[in-house]
């Protein structure tokens, strides 16, 4: 078993509220992510498969499948987008790194040929990211 | 859903690697030119990963505000351009990073209470970095396959 790394990258706003708290509390848990004028990140984005060495090609997966799968998938839909008000993935969810991995995978998840989802990675910047193995 | 939350933080600190229980030799056979007399520094990245189900209103695994004031005032404020010979964690034992790993682990591991901790990594330079996930892990999922 293998594990193969394709890395995208895409540009989106975004900010952190949730209806189901007051303007106050929603303040003091996301301080100045929570401004409604939104914010913005460059996004990198790491997806790991696992697979089989395939005994003539040598490959996992094919790396021209899986870029454009992620591009089909992932940077179209989120690339120069506002998270909250454009994407239907975070109509009911903060767009937080944590639900952005859950998001990801689950775009991802049924439609890598050949190989198996077992990571989602996303940095929001160099010093922050969170990761996704599909666990309950 | 479970996630894992990173964050990264840079220290910088000089220590000496060198030990009692050998001779100066014995000890520049080992560590080289880290057992020079007067230490040497680096700029450290200290990694340090959480678990934890999503909240399911916040999105959040943890508070990053709490985590960052966490690791800074347990790692960052006590290692940050200190000799790390002189931390009374390596009275006893050699501060290699390996060790300063282990030690940044235990004191985040005793004082995190918002998430679980995960694992803990150390980049000395760019090129070599250590990881510690508490004893018999190694800090990510198994293979599900």
């Amino acid at each position: 078993m293998v594990l193969l790394t394709r890395k995208a990258e895409f540009s989106s706003s975004h900010y952190y509220w949730s209806e189901h708290l007051s303007d106050a509390e929603n303040l003091r848990i996301f301080g100045k992510c929570a401004n409604r004028n939104g914010h913005g990140h460059n996004y990198t984005l790491e997806v790991t498969v696992e697979g089989q060495v395939d005994p003539v090609t040598g490959f996992v997966v094919d790396l021209k499948c899986l870029k454009d799968v992620i591009h089909r998938e992932v940077v179209d839909v989120y690339d120069h987008r506002h998270l909250n008000l454009e994407v239907e993935d975070f109509k009911n969810v903060i767009p937080t790194s944590e639900n952005l991995a859950i998001a990801i995978w689950k775009r991802l998840e049924h439609r890598i040929e050949g190989a198996k989802l077992y990571r989602v990675r996303i940095y929001e910047m160099p010093d922050l990211f969170a990761d996704y193995y599909g666990e309950a | 859903m479970k996630a894992y939350l990173s964050r990264r933080y840079m220290l910088s600190a000089s220590h000496r690697l060198y030990t009692d229980a050998y001779g100066e030799e014995k000890n520049y056979a080992i560590f080289g030119k880290c057992a020079n007399p007067h230490g040497h520094g680096h700029n450290y990245v200290v990694e340090v990963t959480v678990s934890g189900q999503v909240d399911p209103v916040t999105g959040m695994v943890c508070n990053l505000a709490d985590l960052d004031s966490c690791v800074r005032t347990q790692v960052v404020e006590r290692f940050d351009h200190a000799n790390l010979n002189l931390d009374p964690s390596f009275t006893h034992q050699v501060p290699t990073t390996e060790n300063f790993c282990i030690e940044v682990y235990h004191l985040l591991a005793e004082r995190f209470v918002h998430a679980t901790l995960e694992r803990v990594r150390v980049e000395e330079t760019s090129n070599n970095f250590f990881e510690y996930a508490g004893k018999g892990k190694h800090g990510t999922p198994s293979s599900r396959s």
